[in-house]
């Protein structure tokens, strides 16, 4: 006869665990990073919108007096060669910084992932043509590609967000294509078809609404990569020419100042790096927050 | 396996005259006549105009612009350049060894220093290490190469004075750029070989492994890192195309005489000719590394070698 | 007789998102050396949780022993650190997983895997590690073993495989061997051989054998004990026969009456255990099988019963002892779930269904897949899936196809679905043609014609209620208000046996049975004639299978329906079905009544697959009879009858004509030409 009595013996601390106990106490440093990520980003869109608020000093005052100041209380990131506050001319700067990466993407990823689904669901010929014609585009990498089309055009802001947009549409095609095929290839799209599902009914009821969410962390960090891309248009001189710069522009500008000014060039590219940073933390987490079996970044 | 090889040599081939058509057509069909985008009209004279068009070919019919200029192509014509009368064959050829060290030591920068991050945020996932390799490789995708390039010249030509800032002559001169956009490298190769890692130590034959009495170190670095490395392998095409393409900016920061700096400069000054010729020579490029990495992919996993 | 493995009152937690979960609680079981045991349960019972705590493999799944002593030969295997357990592992005890495909490393040679653990364990250097595995690998019966050495995982059969797993597994001689689930991954004919197998390497090299299954059959055929297993406990431990003579808990009884009732005749019910399988995270209180136990009592409820010694076993219920004398166990039970009256019946009056009309007419039916066609090689070749087939389904019975995988009953379903296009034939519908049908005219048909699927989850858009699931066929074919449609879905609900105000619930919040039940309901929507079941129990657990399958004859008798059952369980086909046909590699040979085919097959193939199928009485015990050798590639079929290689009666005459389906007796049908 045995009866439930759990022996009281000391455990050994085991490997297992160590292991176990403190994974909670680890995923709040990276619910931590992606808090942080969310305060960056809110704090640089409020600086596209309203950047009257948020600037110290207004981004065209040029001061001859204080021409590159080194950063300190009253000019956060120093002042630059005309004697401006390069914090302020860096909030005003956002804007289109923003508006290139958000627009490129928007643009892009609608074009792209249109292509990429109607080759992926319709297949065959159709399918082969269009797929050839990416793999084409895919030989010329991003930049270069933004580049010679920016080139070509002459710099506006218009031209700039196409070139990006562009550059974008292969890899967008190509994600959201392998996504619908591998949902038109699940089980319960043969279950629509057996009780007449049609082909519209069939695209966008079933495949779409289970296609897309890749899609969606794919433009997170294809945000990221926009803004890089726009920045270095800028940043090679093939950007807008405003007055006021964007944040590539600003960078090239204290490129030459580097060894009396080093805060000309670092706090516009501090700006770049935060950014994408951040979206691309918020993408990683949206992408495990999807697909949680797949934890990525 | 010599099928596979002939029919991806054809489609290969294919895909570099689609991209010979892709380059002329951006230049050429985009708005703007590149004549007048290249000088002034209002200080030249229309004969002058008239005769740059001829140079160019542009005063001709489409398709025959396109056929002279594939025919040439195919011959190493690449015309010459519009600033200097420079043959722009030639002139890739002479700065191509730059652009190529650099391109091959970031690459390896990458790769080391990727692989082994990625490996070990995979093996101790979700602890300090894998958080850190994590934040390296978000760092490193995120970082603009002309910023990073830049603080790389601050603290290590001007304060510390240790590497040149600028220069294409000698092993020093390529350090700073090379890790420059070897950063960018590590943070694709740590996220992917960190995805590839956690897929396959899920894998039932990873169980199969332990049961049999493996040490957890052969069942990591023997088992898991080689299934993990096969499928990161076909990325290393998309990544050596990118740190090419990564050259432009980099060479530019750090004013390298490479192919990257030759088209920047030939963007600026609107030099058609040398634009299309870069940019084409780096789709060959390319498609010739993408050859390499797919055939040699073939012949490593014998999953795929099974299935021919 | 001293204990080889001693397991008391093991208790193993997960740390999980959730929160911590109690995967198995309080297990006790001692095997001797030279025993076989079988864990037996339903999915979530703890039977692989167990096995992977003794190999210790919990560890590496965030799974920690909370209590409990394991002891192999007196070694605690508790306490033992990773480092020392290694040495154990592969070499003391070994394991042989469920799925060969995924259990071999891809990239490795399967020789340099088998060498890996030899030269791990320090029995022997290279070379002879090497002579070692081309041995064992030829005494699992892997013809070529020198051959098989050099090739990778994928070039091999998941039967070649799972040979080459216990080649691997024996290579260090081990004192235990667990075999979790080891052919439930393989065909019947596999299964027999591979069972064979087992029993012979037991006594050859001295071992015990730890056995897991959820099928009752293999645990008669295989064990000298059985422990039950349910919801991370174990409810009995018996000898096998003691077990299937008189088991003492109601939910060994459930299992054993739902598996033998099988062989009762069609129209009986079968008996199902009711409810489901609890969720580990929301036990139920008290003994875990109350909610389902039909002699639960108030005490049940309350306190959990310890495992106690009843006549000379151990069973873990409050009246084991009153229950097992009942001896009532064994009758059927004959009240079930009754249908609602108000259900829309159609033909009712066609009570008897009349045996000459004839639903479905196939005749010379292909479906051929092209196979590396290319630009450089002229000549294609082509998998022939369905070759060549012709049959009928009359109206109002079930028709059972059978065959192992890649005998291409599923294809043959989808084709005559109309879901993939036939290469060649005619398929003819209530006497209309519908493989060269217009469009529309089909989109019309296909109101009659439905479908259950085997992965009930799977064939769901997981972003969509359950009511716009089931809704989804009345939305296409009907122009019903969204009153009415809620209402038929509420109705459709009920007569499959579920909550109706459960339609705002996703796939995701349903067990595996509830989804059939689903999937049921959305196939009958339409109030179809025919509706083609495509292995629709068999990802089911055993208790539940019984449930489906009765739902599914209910509502055959209620709707007039007519079922084409594909399915690779014999035992269920021969209880649903009216006549059955046996597919292999593409072709049907042979067509018979249910019962004249079990008890008079003709085919060669049909007696073997009869005969491999693990009868679930250990008094019974036989010599497994298994075919030997594996089904060809459908892509190069041998010559002649197909069945020729690995048919025990083949001649010349059968490698070089193909025999053609003729009536050997009324309604039997036999393509052979040396039937039995």
């Amino acid at each position: 006869m045995k009866e439930t009595a759990v022996a009281k013996t000391a455990w050994p601390r085991t490997r297992a665990w160590r292991q176990s106990a403190p994974r909670t106490a680890k995923l709040n440093v990276s619910n931590l990073l992606v808090y942080a990520a969310g305060f960056v980003v809110i704090f640089i869109v409020l600086c596209a919108l309203m950047p009257g608020q948020i600037a110290p000093y207004s981004p065209t005052e040029m001061v001859m007096t204080d021409i590159m100041l080194p950063p300190s209380l009253t000019h956060f990131f120093g002042t630059d060669y005309y004697g401006r506050d390069v914090f302020s001319v860096v909030v005003y700067g956002s804007r289109d910084s923003l508006l290139i990466g958000l627009a490129s993407v928007i643009i892009g990823g609608l074009l792209g992932a249109s292509i990429g689904a109607l080759s992926g669901f319709l297949g065959g010929i159709f399918d082969t043509i269009i797929m050839g014609f990416i793999e084409v585009l895919m030989t010329i990498p991003g930049i270069l590609f933004a580049l010679a089309i920016a080139a070509a055009m002459g710099p506006s802001l218009f031209n700039v967000v196409l070139a990006v947009a562009l550059s974008a549409v292969p890899g967008y095609a190509r994600v959201f294509r392998g996504q619908i095929i591998s949902v038109k290839g699940r089980p319960f799209i043969t279950a629509a078809r057996s009780v007449g599902a049609g082909n519209l009914r069939i695209f966008f009821r079933h495949v779409l609404p289970n296609a897309w969410s890749p899609l969606l962390v794919m433009a997170t960090i294809g945000l990221g990569t926009s803004i890089l891309i726009g920045s270095g248009l800028s940043f090679l001189g093939l950007g807008v020419i405003k007055e006021i710069p964007d944040w590539g522009t600003l960078l090239s500008q204290g490129r030459g100042y580097l060894t009396v000014a080093w805060w000309m060039s670092t706090f516009p590219g501090l700006a770049i790096t935060m950014l994408v940073l951040s979206v691309n933390l918020m993408g990683d987490k949206l992408r495990d927050h999807i697909d949680p079996k797949k934890s990525r970044f | 396996m010599l099928k596979t090889i002939s029919i991806r040599l054809f489609t290969s081939l294919l895909v570099i005259l689609g991209s010979l058509v892709l380059v002329f057509v951006i230049v050429y069909l985009l708005p703007g006549d590149p004549v007048l985008s290249m000088v002034d009209p209002s200080t030249v004279t229309p004969e002058v105009l008239a005769s740059l068009r001829a140079q160019l070919g542009v005063d001709r019919p489409l398709y025959e612009q396109f056929g002279s200029y594939v025919s040439k192509a195919l011959q190493g014509d690449f015309g010459k350049s519009i600033v200097n009368d420079e043959p722009v064959l030639p002139k890739i050829i002479t700065h191509l060894p730059a652009t190529l060290a650099l391109t091959a030591a970031s690459c390896f920068i990458a790769a080391v220093v990727g692989i082994w991050l990625g490996v070990l945020s995979a093996i101790h996932r979700d602890r300090w290490i894998d958080i850190t390799a994590r934040v390296v490789g978000l760092f490193g995708i995120s970082m603009p190469t002309f910023w990073s390039g830049i603080l790389l010249i601050l603290i290590f030509s001007i304060t510390l004075d240790w590497f040149p800032a600028m220069g294409s002559e000698g092993w020093k001169t390529l350090v700073l750029p090379a890790v420059g956009l070897g950063i960018v490298g590590a943070g694709f190769v740590v996220r992917l070989v960190r995805n590839s890692m956690l897929e396959v130590i899920n894998e039932p034959f990873i169980v199969t492994l332990r049961a049999k009495g493996v040490a957890e170190k052969l069942v990591m670095y023997r088992h898991a890192l080689r299934n993990a490395l096969i499928p990161a392998l076909t990325m290393i095409g998309v990544l050596s195309g990118e740190l090419l393409a990564g050259t432009v900016v980099i060479e530019t920061v750090f004013s390298r005489q490479g192919i990257g700096r030759v088209i920047s400069d030939a963007l600026m000054a609107k030099d058609l000719p040398v634009v299309q010729g870069v940019v084409f020579f780096s789709a060959i490029m390319y498609v010739i590394i993408n050859l390499i990495v797919d055939l040699s992919y073939r012949i490593i996993d014998p999953r795929v070698r099974r299935s021919q | 007789m001293k204990a080889l493995l001693e397991i008391e009152h093991l208790t193993v937690k997960f740390a999980t998102p959730k929160g911590w979960l109690t995967a198995i609680s309080d297990v006790s079981l001692t095997m001797k050396p030279g025993e076989t045991v079988c864990l037996v349960g339903e999915s979530g019972s703890g039977k692989t949780i167990t096995s992977k705590s003794v190999m210790r493999l919990i560890d590496y799944e965030n799974g920690v022993i909370a209590g409990g002593e394991m002891k192999l030969n007196g070694v605690d295997l508790v306490r033992a650190p990773q480092k020392s357990m290694r040495t154990l592992r592969g070499k003391k005890m070994a394991m042989v997983f469920q799925e060969p495909m995924s259990a071999f490393d891809p990239v490795f040679t399967i020789g340099s895997q088998i060498i890996e653990v030899i030269v791990g364990h320090k029995m022997s250097n290279r070379e002879k590690a090497s002579e070692r595995a081309v041995d064992l690998l030829r005494r699992v019966g892997i013809p070529e073993p020198e051959l098989r050495m050099k090739q990778y995982p994928g070039e091999l059969s998941g039967g070649m495989l799972q040979r080459a797993m216990i080649a691997m597994a024996l290579a260090c001689g081990p004192e235990l061997l667990i075999a979790d689930e080891p052919t439930t991954a393989l065909d019947m004919t596999i299964q027999a051989q591979i069972l064979q197998l087992l029993q012979e390497l037991k006594s050859e090299f001295n071992m015990s054998i730890l056995l897991i299954t959820h099928d009752m059959g293999i645990a008669a055929e295989m064990a000298d004990r059985i422990i039950v297993m349910y919801a991370g406990q174990v409810v009995e431990q018996a000898t096998a026969v003691q077990l299937f003579e008189q088991p003492h808990h109601p939910y060994t009884q459930g299992l054993l009456r739902s598996v033998t009732t099988l062989d009762s005749d069609r129209g009986s019910k079968l008996f199902s255990i009711d409810g489901s399988i609890p969720n580990l995270f929301e036990l139920p209180t008290g003994c875990r099988f109350h909610p389902r136990c039909p002699h639960a009592t108030e005490k049940c409820v309350k306190e959990s019963p310890p495992l106690l010694n009843v006549n000379d076993r151990l069973a873990a219920c409050w009246y084991a002892e009153d229950i097992a004398e009942a001896e009532l166990w064994l009758n059927p039970r004959t009240e079930g779930p009754v249908l609602s009256e108000k259900l829309i019946v159609r033909e009712t009056s066609e009570a008897e269904p009349q045996i000459a009309d004839h639903l479905f007419e196939i005749e010379g039916l292909k479906k051929y897949y092209p196979l590396g066609k290319s630009i450089l090689s002229r000549h294609s070749s082509s998998i022939r899936a369905v070759d060549d087939v012709s049959f009928q389904i009359r109206k109002g019975e079930t028709f059972g196809l059978v065959g192992e995988s890649g005998s291409g009953k599923s294809t043959l379903g989808r084709v005559i679905m109309q879901l993939e296009k036939a290469t060649a034939g005619k398929v003819s519908f209530a006497g209309q043609q519908l493989t060269d049908m217009k469009p529309s005219l089909l989109h019309e048909k296909r109101k009659e014609m439905q479908m259950i699927f085997q992965d009930p989850f799977g064939s769901m858009n997981p972003r969509w209620r359950v009511g716009d699931i089931i809704g989804e066929p009345l939305s296409i074919h009907t122009s019903l208000s969204a009153a009415e449609k809620k209402s038929r879905i509420e109705e459709l609900l009920h007569v499959v046996g579920l909550n109706p105000s459960w339609h705002e619930r996703f796939p995701h919040e349903f067990s595996g049975g509830q989804r059939q039940r689903i999937g049921i309901a959305r196939a009958i929507a339409l109030n179809p004639s025919f509706v083609l079941a495509d292995e629709a129990v068999s990802a089911l657990d055993v208790s539940v299978q019984a449930q489906i399958v009765n739902l599914m004859q209910e509502l055959q008798q209620n709707l007039g329906l007519t079922y084409l059952f594909i399915a690779h369980g014999l035992h269920v086909v021969r209880h649903i079905s009216n006549r059955i046909g046996v597919m292999y590699l593409g072709k049907l040979v042979e067509i018979a009544d249910s019962e004249e085919l079990f008890t008079h097959p003709s085919h060669h193939y049909t007696r073997a697959l009869i005969a491999s199928i693990p009868w679930p009485d250990p008094s019974r015990k036989r010599e497994l009879t298994a075919i030997s050798g594996e089904i060809p590639s459908p892509a190069s079929p041998p010559s002649g009858c197909r069945f020729h290689t690995r048919c025990p009666a083949a001649t010349v005459l059968c490698k070089n004509e193909q025999p053609e389906l003729v009536e050997v007796e009324r309604e039997h049908w036999v393509a052979c030409h040396y039937p039995a």
